[in-house]
């Protein structure tokens, strides 16, 4: 029986203690009209290696094509330390560190895992993680409505080059609690928030404004006048960041705050899967968020904190529980439990193992691959970069053609080309959303650009003859 | 004595200025014609002083990470009784395949990946399956975001019939915290209603509850006292009769796998959590997973995406496919390596092995309560069959030698255990809440007996080593009165 160790003299002994005759008697309390038939969707049991066979397969199936999608999850090189030690069974069997002293490992490392997030992003307090990037900004406004004691307001400024689907998920987590959204244009030259576009709004009541940045396009947007402006309309700045880029670009913590306003922004959120996590098809990720102490009890999430024993002894344990759901129940700040504690503990590893110098080199080093892309596919005919402000490691293209018949062309060709931009962003054209990292080489730029100006060849009217 | 040597410095502390990992810097690329690219980056946006980070090698790095590990109690190193969590093996294979290069580096957007999908597909079939539903999504990440899910689906339901003013979410008093803060976050109120003698639900009570307001009913069964709600047809018709929907909280299902199904109970909605019955790792609190399964009435509302067949091809169900849908709760398509997991875990155990979960972790739970009350300890529900859980009431003990549930949590920490739940369902005074699961061996199950006889003997004669404990921890009993008056919440740099 898998996984299941009981002996048949076991089982005898076992059902004598509880005396019982046999093991359905213990089940004589479900009314007999409700028990189940067989299942039939469910196949018969496999073995590990029929398992491992199968899985296999479906693997290869897949295959593993050379990636320039980038979008909110960034393919970025995972050091061998990170998940030798994730995987670890005293990390990766453990629950949630209620009983503390027997979970002092996972305590301490989220511990340090608060401390580097707080060093990345500048802000004082960070809690230990939330489900992903999306749902992080979702919990983000819902925040800012909560710490915002300066409006009475439930809406919230959301530009356009906010990542759409993070849009979306703020908007399904949010509605049921009256936040609304109100969508900020963005100027199509640069593809950034500009001032002027924010001006129709002056004097109204918001409770924040969203700025993530580098933006869904890769765009480094104005960050210290976004967040002026909205300190000077009675606003909190809810910034979305990428943990890489922060080794690189002035941090939230110390946006702003140029004509004599409040320095930084006030909740800082994003997705932490660059930090040592894989693709891996969309998750499971990790959400970060930091904020100032001011509004720590505001804050959704756990957080762990340093205290003493009672010897006087350092040690850690999960601290203002008062804001969270098994004790104040429905007047809690989320209804979050399980969050993505495995995920921070590679996280925690990752930032370790690169330090504030291998970030920067990996932030670097992705922002130049991704202009050396550029530069290699603008260069054939009916490709050009939609938009001409500095960037991190992302850019949209602008092609001459519909956009999805040429990711088919590539893919075929086993590379991922990008993200079609056109149901989210129909007003760009045929917009082509193309992302390159550390981990790409000017081999792999040069398979792409080769494929795409082989798909992107005129049509020839008249054959060569041959 | 050598307690200060179990003390690991954080890895700031191990931090020298100007030492390196260097193997895990990329290589600067070459630059040829133009300046590097983040020249173009303008002042004003770059980075001043760098982000005080530690500076550590890989061997460091490693050795410290691995050291703290060492401080932690897990499945694979110690029995984890811990009540509504099942905390049952995670099998390595699951880890293995789903680690697998082709899986992990798969970009969520890159076009359909036929292989990882089938995979998706199978599952949502055999969750289908297993719980009576006639809708599976993958989508939610964790429990709460499957009750969000849920909540969110039977708000939409209401309002679509015309019917938004149903804002009402009843609870029995013991359920989940995250029951209540779910129907918070989804504009609801609550009421709960209590629990009789027996555990179960107080019908009259539930009777008088209902109304034109009542948005639903959310339920575990199993409930979080330990027993199955026999009359669970008879709150249906009374729910369904007020107009409202029942909701199957999941975090029990691995009572009754393959034995009852929700949907044959009369639910309308449940979400799993696939680290607890489907056994994919708890990771120290997460990542979990949330599937939600949904019968006719909820079926159009489910959230994006989903997995769909079209002959021999899978492809993602969009909002465009299901238009009346709560829409999509994360960046991408949820923990899709938590579901891989699952998965796999599934495929092992087979049909005929889904029953025998619940069986075994009924009769690992009926066996650990029978032996506790022969050792002296009080069940809550004796007269009960134990589902897969139980409760253990410490209200005697308390009052007789002034110890807690905490303190016998603590001390059995000493002896080799991880604690039950505690103080938790909240109902019940000081109590511990006893998840065994079918993964344990008879034996495992008779030496935690045997340190419960040793507990209770130290209650008799000396309590004083009860209240102190832990003993033999890395730490001792921690201050968390003080952890909230002196926020200590990172590290600092020496100004």
């Amino acid at each position: 029986m898998p996984f299941i160790p009981h002996t048949a003299d076991d089982i005898a002994r076992m059902l004598q203690v509880i005396g019982a005759q046999s093991i359905d008697d213990l089940f004589d309390e479900i009314p007999p009209a409700l028990k189940t038939a067989a299942l039939h969707d469910v196949p018969p049991a496999l073995s590990e290696m029929e398992v491992g066979r199968l899985l296999t397969e479906r693997a290869l199936r897949d295959g593993r094509p050379l990636n320039f999608i980038g979008a909110g999850a960034y393919e970025h090189h995972i050091p061998a330390p990170v998940w030798a030690i994730a995987t670890r069974g005293e990390f990766y069997s453990a629950y949630t560190p209620y009983q503390a002293e027997a979970s002092q490992g996972t305590l301490q490392l989220i511990y340090e895992y608060q401390s580097m997030m707080c060093a990345l992003t500048a802000m004082e307090v960070s809690n230990a993680s939330l489900y992903d990037g999306a749902s992080a900004l979702a919990e983000a406004c819902l925040m800012a409505v909560r710490a915002n004691r300066g409006s009475e307001s439930r809406r919230i400024l959301l530009p356009l080059t906010v990542n759409p689907t993070y849009c979306k998920v703020a908007r399904n987590i949010t509605g049921n609690q009256q936040v609304e959204f109100e969508a900020v244009n963005f100027d199509r030259r640069d593809g950034r928030v500009p001032l002027r576009a924010l001006q129709a709004y002056e004097g109204q009541d918001f409770a924040a404004l969203v700025v993530q940045h580098p933006d869904f396009f890769g765009n480094l947007e104005e960050v210290d006048q976004l967040t002026d402006w909205a300190h000077a309309n009675k606003m909190l700045v809810i910034a979305v960041v990428n943990p890489i880029a922060l080794a690189l670009l002035k941090p939230p913590g110390e946006w702003g705050g140029l004509a004599g306003g409040t320095r930084g922004a006030d909740i800082v959120c994003g997705e932490g899967q660059p930090l040592g996590v894989p693709l891996a098809s969309g998750g499971p990720y990790f959400g970060f968020m930091a904020t100032r102490m001011q509004y720590v009890r505001q804050m959704p999430g756990r957080i762990v904190g340093g205290t003493l024993d009672i010897e006087g002894r350092p040690g850690f344990s999960l601290t203002l529980q008062a804001r969270e759901q098994h004790i104040r129940r429905s007047k809690a700040t989320s209804n979050i439990c399980t969050n993505q504690g495995l995920m921070v503990t590679a996280a925690t590893v990752y930032m370790a193992l690169l330090g504030a110098a291998g970030l920067k080199r990996v932030a670097a080093a992705s922002a130049q691959r991704t202009a050396d892309l550029v530069r290699a596919l603008c260069q054939i005919s009916g490709v050009s970069a939609a938009f001409d402000a500095p960037r991190f490691h992302e850019a949209v293209l602008l092609l001459d053609r519909p956009v999805a018949p040429v990711l088919a062309a590539l893919a075929e060709r086993g590379i991922s080309g990008g993200l079609d931009l056109c149901a989210s962003h129909p007003e760009l054209g045929h917009a082509l959303l193309v992302c390159a990292t550390e981990t790409k080489t000017d081999a792999d730029i040069d398979v792409y650009a080769r494929a795409l100006a082989d798909i992107m060849r005129p049509v020839r009217v008249v054959r060569d003859s041959n | 004595m050598a307690d200060l040597n179990l003390r690991e410095p954080l890895i700031f502390e191990l931090s020298k200025p100007g030492r390196q990992a260097r193997s895990q810097f990329p290589p600067q690329p070459s630059v040829p014609e133009s300046a590097p690219a983040t020249w173009d980056i303008p002042a004003h946006l770059r980075r001043g002083a760098p982000p005080p980070l530690p500076e550590v090698s890989e061997l460091q790095a490693v050795r410290h990470y691995t050291r703290l590990s060492q401080l932690n109690f897990s499945i694979d190193t110690h029995f984890y009784p811990l009540g509504s969590c099942t905390m049952k093996y995670n099998p390595k294979a699951c880890n293995a395949y789903a680690m697998l290069p082709e899986f992990l580096g798969r970009h969520p957007l890159a076009l359909e990946p036929q292989g990882f999908l089938a995979c998706m597909y199978e599952l949502q079939e055999m969750l289908k399956d297993i719980t009576g539903m006639q809708r599976v999504s993958l989508t939610p990440m964790a429990g709460a975001q499957g009750e969000f899910a849920g909540v969110a689906m039977i708000r939409a339901y209401h309002r679509e019939r015309n019917d938004a003013a149903r804002r009402q979410i009843i609870v029995p008093q013991a359920a989940h915290g995250t029951n209540p803060a779910t129907a918070a976050m989804c504009g609801c109120s609550v009421t709960e209603i209590p629990c009789d003698r027996n555990g179960d639900i107080d019908i009259e009570a539930l009777k008088s509850a209902v109304s034109h307001e009542t948005a639903a009913i959310m339920l575990t069964n199993p409930s979080t006292l330990g027993v199955f709600e026999h009359r669970i047809e008879e709150v249906a018709r009374i729910v369904h009769d007020a107009g409202g929907l029942l909701y199957y909280d999941g975090a029990n299902l691995n009572a009754i796998l393959g034995k009852v199904r929700p949907g044959d109970m009369g639910f309308d909605v449940i979400h799993m959590n696939l680290h607890k019955t489907f056994s994919t790792p708890h990771g120290g609190g997460g990542p979990g997973s949330g599937a939600v399964g949904v019968g006719p009435r909820l079926s159009p509302f489910v959230p994006v995406p989903l997995v769909g067949k079209d002959g021999e091809r899978f492809h993602w169900l969009t909002e465009r496919d299901v238009p009346q849908s709560i829409g999509r709760l994360s960046g991408f398509m949820g923990n899709a390596g938590v579901n891989l997991r699952a998965y796999i875990y599934m495929r092992m155990l087979g049909r005929e092995g889904m029953v025998r979960v619940a069986e075994f972790a009924a009769l690992n739970a009926n066996y650990l309560m029978k032996r506790l009350i022969q050792t002296g300890y009080e069940a809550a529900y004796p007269m009960r069959r134990a589902s897969h859980e139980f409760i253990i009431t410490l209200k005697q003990e308390n009052r007789r030698y002034q110890v807690t549930a905490m303190d016998v949590a603590k001390r059995l920490l000493d002896l080799g255990f991880h604690a039950p739940t505690t103080y938790f369902p909240l109902l019940v005074p000081e109590c511990l809440l006893i998840e065994p699961t079918e993964t344990e061996t008879k034996e495992e199950l008779d030496h935690f007996c045997d340190a419960m006889a040793v507990i209770r003997r130290e209650m008799e004669r000396e309590p004083e080593k009860l209240r102190s404990a832990p003993h033999t921890m890395p730490v001792r009993r921690l201050d968390d009165v003080r952890a909230v008056k002196h926020l200590d919440l990172a590290w600092k740099p020496a100004a």
